[in-house]
């Protein structure tokens, strides 16, 4: 993006300066912590649940919810939030298999997505005349955001981010080990659904930063590398909401001072921490083995 | 978690874990067993056998009251099927793990203990302490500390078996319910896992109720089995059941039960193929 006069130096503290001197870096700094938090927590489970393409899906499902939104008139966040809501009731009324994965599941997602695809080049074509608006909706708008969209993001985020922490365990549970959670009492199929539905509210809130297609960005990729560098459960959620935050952050910085686009930062650096991620674990037996096992 | 007052006494005096009278399930219309009648003491090593298909996951379920019964009656640990599930540990059928699951075996043990509480652990408790020492006792206890940090789909499939009966254990239960936790073992594996259960029960004072596809695993160490067939069901001594006669009678068909010299015993003349095999909760 670039913004005229901005020059990075070697000074961090002017750069920090220069990087907050415009209201809307702030916003989109505190638009960008907020999704970033959100999806690397509600993603963590995703990961672990084996259930990307229904994550997939339901960020997709934006699209048609905030065109179908543009086109009535509408706020666009009831769009996103509406749409991505009703699209996980309907991922959660798909039945699948007893036992655990989801395998069986992703026709029925397949077909979810494609119809809503489908809905939001109708309601593109209904709405005629903003068509500029079709790549803010598919790649993200984080320097247009205002006040109140912060504080609709942190609301939306928190009660999401509370409802995990309140059922964190049990789904948890149910995600690794249904049968036993089952007998155990625990409700995995209303878990299901609950999971299904906060996937759906933090897919429809990344959207409203970073655009349908690259919410992707935020949801799987910090979650992935966390989960490639820790298997310890809490360490693990630890590091994936600190790589989602620093990726965010330093797409926004980067993107500051030059011409391209932020979600291409955003998505690089993700994808690096993987790549990585990935190395590093490749590598670390062979380290390990050299020097004195620490359990 | 302790034991429910008011169990049930036998008439020979021991304490019963489970009683079914007449017991019977109807699985999708099809009667999987019918006029069922089981005694399992408090504390002892009772199987479950017999061929494919005949309902014996479908008793394992039922006594955790996953399964209604039809008719007849069943007591569990001194009350109705699923009201002691807390003093139960269960390990299912046929359960492996993905092999790219990044959870670690203590984690899937920990989840047996406190998986099903809400809200988040707090941190430095003394819970957390109890909680961590019982894990721990517990993994010992089946001999897995060694491999208990590595990724569960990363560990074989005996690891896998001695994890999850750690898991079942660490609540302390009153009873064990095993689910074919040797099938897909090879068969040194069958005989350490099957001589752990043993340990357990007896140490522990734990009731077990395993469901086996061969009873030579654990023939030695049996006070009871529960064989089901097509015919109906028995239960008593694995002396008393396992024999020609009764064999004949419950699989309606000409059986045969044959002494090997090391002790071990053959059935010949079952109306299946010796299958590795395929029945789901049958």
């Amino acid at each position: 993006m670039a913004v005229s006069g901005a020059h990075l130096s070697w000074n961090l503290a002017r750069d920090v300066h220069q990087l907050l001197a415009f209201h809307f870096m702030v916003n989109a700094f505190r638009a960008g912590g907020i999704v970033a938090v959100a999806a690397a927590l509600t993603g963590w489970f995703m990961v672990l649940r084996r259930q990307a393409f229904a994550g997939h899906t339901l960020a997709l499902v934006g699209f048609p919810g905030a065109a179908g939104a543009l086109w009535l008139g509408i706020s666009v966040s009831w769009g996103y939030f509406g749409f991505c809501t009703a699209a996980a009731l309907v991922i959660a009324a798909v039945p699948h298999g007893d036992g655990h994965g989801y395998s069986q599941e992703s026709a029925g997602i397949g077909v979810v997505q494609a119809f809503a695809l489908a809905s939001g080049f109708l309601f593109v074509a209904l709405h005629r005349g903003f068509l500029n608006g079709v790549n803010t909706l598919l790649f993200g708008s984080f320097l247009g955001v205002t006040d109140h969209q912060v504080v609709v993001l942190l609301i939306v985020a928190a009660a999401a981010l509370v409802a995990l922490g309140i059922v964190g365990r049990p789904l948890l549970f149910a995600s690794v080990d249904q049968s036993v959670a089952l007998a155990r009492g625990v409700p995995v199929r209303p878990l299901s659904l609950l999971f299904l539905l906060l996937l759906g509210l933090t897919a429809a809130e990344v959207s409203q930063i970073t655009g349908t297609l690259l919410v992707f960005a935020l949801l799987v990729m910090p979650a992935a590398t966390a989960q490639l560098l820790t298997i310890r459960p809490v360490l693990s959620l630890a590091l994936s909401v600190a790589i989602a935050l620093v990726v965010t952050w330093a797409g926004l910085a980067v993107a500051y001072y030059s011409p391209y686009p932020i979600g291409f930062f955003v998505t690089t650096f993700g994808f690096a921490a993987y790549v990585v991620a990935a190395v590093v674990r490749r590598l670390a037996p062979a380290l390990r083995s050299r020097g004195p096992v620490t359990p | 978690m302790s034991l429910p007052a008011g169990r049930t006494r036998a008439a020979g005096g021991g304490a019963l874990a489970v009683e079914v009278r007449g017991g019977a399930v109807t699985l999708g219309g099809r009667t999987v067993w019918r006029g069922l009648d089981v005694d399992i003491g408090a504390g002892e090593f009772v199987a479950v056998l017999g061929p494919n298909g005949v309902g014996k996951s479908t008793l394992i379920r039922a006594i955790l009251g996953l399964v209604p019964l039809a008719s007849g009656r069943m007591t569990v640990l001194g009350g109705p099927p699923g009201g002691a599930n807390a003093s139960i540990g269960y390990l299912p059928q046929r359960r492996s793990f993905e092999t790219g699951l990044r959870v670690r075996g203590v984690d899937i043990v920990r989840l047996g203990l406190d998986g099903d509480r809400w809200g988040l652990p707090l941190p430095g408790g003394g819970r957390r302490r109890e909680t961590q020492s019982r894990v721990e006792e517990v993994i010992g206890m089946v001999g897995a500390a060694a491999y208990a940090h590595r990724p569960i789909g990363e560990v074989s499939g005996g690891e896998q078996q001695r994890l999850l009966i750690a898991q079942a254990l660490v609540r302390r239960p009153h009873m064990l319910l095993l689910d074919e936790p040797l099938d897909s073992l090879d068969l040194s594996n069958q005989a350490s896992v099957a001589s752990l259960v043993s340990r357990i029960c007896r140490d522990e004072s734990v009731t077990v109720v395993l469901v086996a596809h061969d009873v030579n695993p654990i023939l030695g160490y049996l006070d009871r089995v529960v064989y089901l067939g097509p015919g109906g069901a028995v239960c008593g001594p694995p002396a008393q059941v396992i024999t020609s006669q009764t064999l004949s009678r419950l699989y309606r068909t000409p059986i045969e039960v044959l002494r090997t010299g090391d002790g071990g015993l053959v059935v010949v003349g079952q109306p299946e193929p010796p299958a590795y095999h395929s029945d789901r909760h049958g």
